[in-house]
């Protein structure tokens, strides 16, 4: 599989959001203008970026069967990958501690945008399941990995920005009352992954 | 957390003057998540999982259960640690607490359910970000006692398992004919010239079932109408 079709299928056909709607507890909680929907999304990108490769690492050279041959001969046969969930979650959250720390030392303006957004990206789901998926999809190489998880981050992006930009528009308009706010973005949020379903037939 | 409150000894619950176990505010626990305070309708917890294992009603109840035993346990033991958990650092605590929880369930459901494992594949791990249970947990067990955060836990579990269901319900129902893998619908009907809807089978229409039952359940309970 090369990089360009592997970056183009994560965009679109396995668009997290509306392939697999992970991540949809802060899309729904952050979509309600462009401008947090924007940060929120770059923040996303970041932390999948980061935390694909190095759990792909984690689970190429400690957790997966047989992975600890490097080790020696006699390692040849442990399979630690029970482990997976709370490794990756721990290098998902320390990572974004991390990251926290980092832009509040070196860009406090950004920093101070993002706000409370940086450290809810440690429970968004889309975040653990890109390393999950990773697991699942046995790639070749750490180039690889972080290709997926950059990829998937941009779908993001584009999905969140999609919508927080609908919610803008639609609060014109006169929807039934019950409808109001959470029942019609799920709706549009549905609407919507039907249209992404068209991409499933290409094949690049 | 303040000084003050940390010198407090962690059981000093069992002292206090005893109110009933299922008195008026801990029936409210149990009986709020179930519609007032939905965790998927009205607190927008929880919706990934949600939406994704509702194509058949048996994932959807051996999730609920896994649920409702994670939150349910992780919520009695944040409640526990509670007063010696270090602010900073309880992101990465809860997520240990619960990540340790999650795959105890995986490990029992690969053990005595194999398949309905293998359908529910990287849900269950993600039970660990839902954020149903780490909404709870910050929210609730963080300031309150044991008994209290059990019901919680198991309230939230159930309002959050009720739309699992519900929404489970009309899918499998209407886009395959079954009910718990039971053919429901019967054979004449199609004879008939019935068909399936299969487009309820496919992952968006779970997104408009779930629209479509806020939709219901506001106009029922207008005090949830929200102001645009």
């Amino acid at each position: 599989m090369d990089y360009v079709n592997l970056f183009v299928r994560s965009i679109f056909i396995e668009n997290m959001i509306f392939a697999y709607f992970l991540g949809m507890c802060s899309y729904l909680a952050v979509s309600k203008t462009v401008k947090t929907a924007m940060g929120m999304g770059l923040a996303v990108i970041f932390v999948l970026s980061i935390t694909v490769p190095i759990n792909y690492l984690l689970d190429n050279y400690l957790l997966r069967p047989g992975a600890l041959v490097w080790l020696g001969d006699g390692y040849q046969n442990i399979d630690l990958s029970f482990l997976s969930f709370i490794m990756f979650i721990a290098v998902i959250a320390s990572m974004v501690q991390l990251v926290e720390m980092i832009i509040e030392k070196f860009a406090p303006p950004l920093y101070g945008a993002l706000g409370i957004f940086l450290p809810l990206i440690a429970v968004n789901c889309a975040i653990l399941g890109g390393s999950l998926f990773m697991q699942q999809k046995d790639f070749a190489g750490i180039g690889e990995s972080a290709i997926y998880g950059f990829g998937s981050g941009i779908g993001w992006l584009l999905a969140i920005l999609a919508i927080a930009a609908i919610r803008e528009k639609i609060a014109y308009s006169n929807i039934p009352a019950p409808l109001r706010g959470l029942g019609i973005t799920f709706i549009i949020t549905g609407l919507m992954a039907i249209g992404f379903m068209s991409f499933m037939g290409i094949k690049i | 957390m303040s000084a003050k409150k940390s010198k407090k000894p962690i059981f000093l619950f069992l002292a206090k003057e005893r109110e009933p176990l299922f008195s008026k505010k801990n029936r409210a626990l149990l009986k709020d998540p179930l519609d007032d305070n939905n965790p998927i309708t009205v607190q927008v917890l929880g919706i990934c999982s949600a939406l994704a294992i509702t194509v058949q009603l048996k994932p959807a109840v051996v999730m609920t259960l896994s649920v409702i035993a994670v939150m349910a346990a992780s919520n009695v033991i944040v409640s526990l640690l509670r007063n010696l958990i270090p602010n900073r650092i309880r992101i990465i605590v809860q997520l240990v607490v619960v990540a340790s929880m999650v795959i105890l369930v995986d490990q029992v459901l690969r053990a005595y359910a194999y398949d309905v494992s293998k359908q529910l594949s990287i849900f269950v791990g993600l039970i660990i970000t839902n954020c149903i249970v780490m909404g709870r947990l910050e929210a609730f067990a963080l300031g309150n006692g044991v008994w209290r955060s059990f019901l919680d836990g198991v309230g939230n579990a159930l309002g959050y398992g009720m739309m699992l269901i519900l929404v489970a319900f009309f899918r499998e129902l209407f886009g395959s004919g079954k009910l718990y893998g039971y053919q429901v619908i019967p054979e004449a009907l199609y004879e008939m010239g019935y068909v399936n809807n299969g487009f309820m089978l496919l992952s968006p229409m779970a997104l408009i079932t779930v629209g479509l039952i806020i939709w219901f359940q506001r106009a029922r309970n207008r005090k949830l109408i929200e102001k645009n």
